[in-house]
């Protein structure tokens, strides 16, 4: 039984590395891009849903909407100002810019919202369904995550695989040149991905804090940087990889720190990650793709 | 020319003096970033005495002045040597641990004296034969701890939660395991976190749940103690809490649900409800003043500008005299003297700068503070 509470628990924190991870991965998919800010975009959205609830009270459903629709809007400014000047420039100065935005996103927080620790009013209430007569429980939040994991899942995989716009993205993705000779407007696409990856940051923000209720400007680095390992264990740019890689990471990460070490919980985890990439170079599914020279 | 200048020089100062001019008296603070809720209160403190001395209008009078350090070590060290510019003659060091470590080197080597409100841990003091602290050191509180969770048979089977990347945490734990089986308790559980994985706490509180801990011992600061409160909630289990003075602030996060602290109990040298009459005065002045009850870095900043005010009339140090004339002045007091505050009675100072006094245990109840004895 202890067993199997300790596995809900790597569950619950997986699901929250996957709806991150989710983010990195299709960005990555499509732009070819490793977006370091996603982690602070992921914070801006927990704030902004923050005001919206405990602030104005606004519903929490409105909460969060407000929340993608201003992290979409940031998402699209910062591709506009950051990455699209540097489209044409080697990949490691975007990588090194993404850091920036990272930077510049966690100060601007501190200086608007100061550094205080706020506690995040769950969007669903700290509730939890138990089971065997309450011997187990799984949290509204853990389930409401995994749902809405699966959710963004479906309808993302639907639309880069069945709509025009998806068939660009993932032209985009094999060839940027071919497909701007195709007729398909590169740039744009890249930001409407943005757009998309932004958009779902936010909604990964509030499930965040609704289930680990402190929210400062550094809130979204350290959950960012476990999903993208989450997302590169899955297979980077693979999107059920990505919910699968975060799962994974969540229930090791809980094992390791129950039947290993509390202290050496993280060293268990990227030695698992090591050992993963070793047998399987581009992750658990990710394709392993040979360049024709 | 140059005789007459000395001369007016001389007037000026003799003029000084006898006019009472102020001591400059100075501190590092994280007035700004996620530990201000300490630094703020620590000043506000230190404030308050400073305008009730200077308005008695006796010999000693101070000018105090704040700069931020946002708890950061470098920055720590650049707003001391502002302050050292400014002219500063008796120090306050820093509110935390981890700068305060940066500026008690430097007033060593300055020969500036100072007294840190309540950067707590060993190694701001070691070495260093005038910098004192007013709050306990981190071993000290440890066995604090232990000494009174036995001493009221709180329980007898204790789990302890700390951080693995943090001396203060780490300090205070080592002591407290250590102590605790020579008094009758029982470690059953002893689990870590650390930086990066500070946001799920079931492994840790599962292991205490099935131990079967009587009470979790808590020595962090309150951020990460929030969310084990919440998922402990979360889990239905319901031991008895026990924390350390960094606990204290809890209440004040914003949007924190107050009924998750009840029955929270910790260890500070303070209580605001106390009916001491010093201590009535400096709440009343102090709620008035920020309208929100003082925490134990209030009262430690206010004691601190008290004590040096003792030991300069008992020094009868002048404030013509350079920090490095005041210094030895002020080390010779603090090793001799019995100092009484709203942070304790006969407070006294052992050479290495450790202080001695009774902590005393705090229960929470409806949101506030209450003196458990």
């Amino acid at each position: 039984m202890v067993f199997l509470n300790f596995f809900i628990s790597g569950i619950s924190l997986g699901s929250i590395y996957a709806i991150i991870a989710l983010g990195y991965t299709m960005v990555y998919g499509i732009a070819k891009m490793l977006n370091f800010a996603h982690g602070d975009v992921i914070m801006v959205g927990a704030y902004v849903c923050f005001y919206a609830v405990a602030r104005y009270e606004l519903p929490p459903v409105l909460g969060v909407l407000i929340a993608m629709l201003l992290c979409t809007f940031l998402g699209i400014i910062v591709e506009r100002l950051a990455y699209k000047p540097l489209r044409q420039a080697p990949s490691l100065a975007v990588l090194i810019t993404a850091i920036g935005v990272s930077y510049f996103l966690q100060n601007a927080a501190l200086l608007l919202w100061s550094s205080n620790p706020k506690v995040f009013p769950s969007i669903i209430g700290r509730g939890a369904y138990k089971l065997f007569d309450g011997a187990l429980s799984v949290s509204h939040v853990t389930v409401l995550t995994i749902v809405t994991c699966l959710l963004i899942m479906i309808v993302l995989s639907l639309f880069i695989n069945k709509t025009r716009l998806g068939k660009a993205m993932r032209a985009c993705s094999e060839d940027k040149s071919a497909a701007q000779l195709m007729g398909i407007n590169v740039n744009a696409t890249i930001s409407l991905t943005f757009a998309i990856g932004s958009g779902l940051a936010a909604v990964a923000g509030a499930l965040l804090c609704s289930a680990y209720p402190t929210l400062m400007p550094t809130t979204g680095s350290l959950p960012g940087i476990k999903a993208f390992t989450a997302a590169v264990f899955g297979g980077i740019g693979s999107i059920p990889g990505a919910f699968l890689g975060g799962l994974m990471l969540g229930v090791i990460e809980i094992f390791a720190k129950a039947y290993i070490s509390s202290q050496l919980s993280d060293a268990v985890v990227f030695a698992v990650l090591i050992i993963v990439l070793l047998v399987k170079p581009a992750g658990l599914l990710g394709k392993q793709v040979t360049e024709k020279v | 020319m140059k005789k007459i200048f000395v001369c007016t020089a001389l007037v000026l100062a003799l003029a000084g003096s006898a006019f009472g001019a102020p001591f400059k008296l100075g501190g590092t603070a994280p007035l700004t970033g996620g530990a201000a809720i300490y630094g703020m209160a620590a000043r506000n403190g230190a404030q308050i005495a400073v305008d009730e001395i200077n308005a008695a209008g006796g010999d000693i009078t101070f000018e105090l002045r704040y700069e931020d350090d946002t708890h950061d070590a470098e920055k720590a060290v650049n707003a001391y040597n502002a302050l050292k510019d400014w002219g500063m003659q008796v120090s306050l060091g820093s509110v935390t641990s981890k700068p305060c470590e940066a500026t008690a080197a430097e007033n060593f080597a300055d020969r500036i004296f100072a007294l840190t409100p309540s950067a707590s841990s060993a190694a701001v003091t070691e070495g260093k034969d005038n910098v004192f602290q007013m709050c306990f050191v981190d071993p000290n509180q440890g066995s604090a701890s232990a000494q009174y969770i036995a001493e009221k048979k709180l329980a007898t089977k204790v789990a302890v939660i700390w951080k693995n990347d943090d001396v203060y945490s780490k300090g205070i734990r080592d002591t407290f395991i250590e102590k605790a089986p020579t008094l009758g308790l029982e470690i059953v559980s002893d689990m870590t976190f650390a930086d990066g994985n500070d946001t799920d706490f079931s492994v840790q509180l599962t292991d205490a749940q099935t131990k079967g801990a009587e009470l979790v011992f808590l020595p962090m600061y309150y951020q990460p103690a929030s969310l084990i409160l919440a998922q402990a909630q979360g889990m239905g289990y319901a031991p008895k809490w026990f924390g350390v003075d960094g606990m204290d602030g809890i209440l004040t996060m914003e949007g924190f649900d107050k009924s998750l602290a009840e029955g929270v109990m910790l260890l500070t040298p303070f209580n605001a409800d106390s009916t001491d009459p010093k201590t009535v005065a400096f709440v009343a002045e102090y709620k008035k003043r920020f309208n929100e009850v003082p925490n134990q870095f209030a009262a430690d900043g206010y004691d601190c500008v008290y004590a040096f005010k003792q030991a300069l009339e008992n020094a009868k140090a002048n404030p013509d005299q350079d920090a490095d004339e005041i210094c030895p002045l002020l080390i010779e007091q603090f090793t001799t003297m019995v100092f009484n505050g709203v942070t304790g009675e006969n407070v006294r100072w052992s050479a290495n700068g450790e202080v001695t006094k009774d902590p005393k245990g705090m229960v929470i109840q409806n949101g506030a503070y209450v003196g458990l004895d």
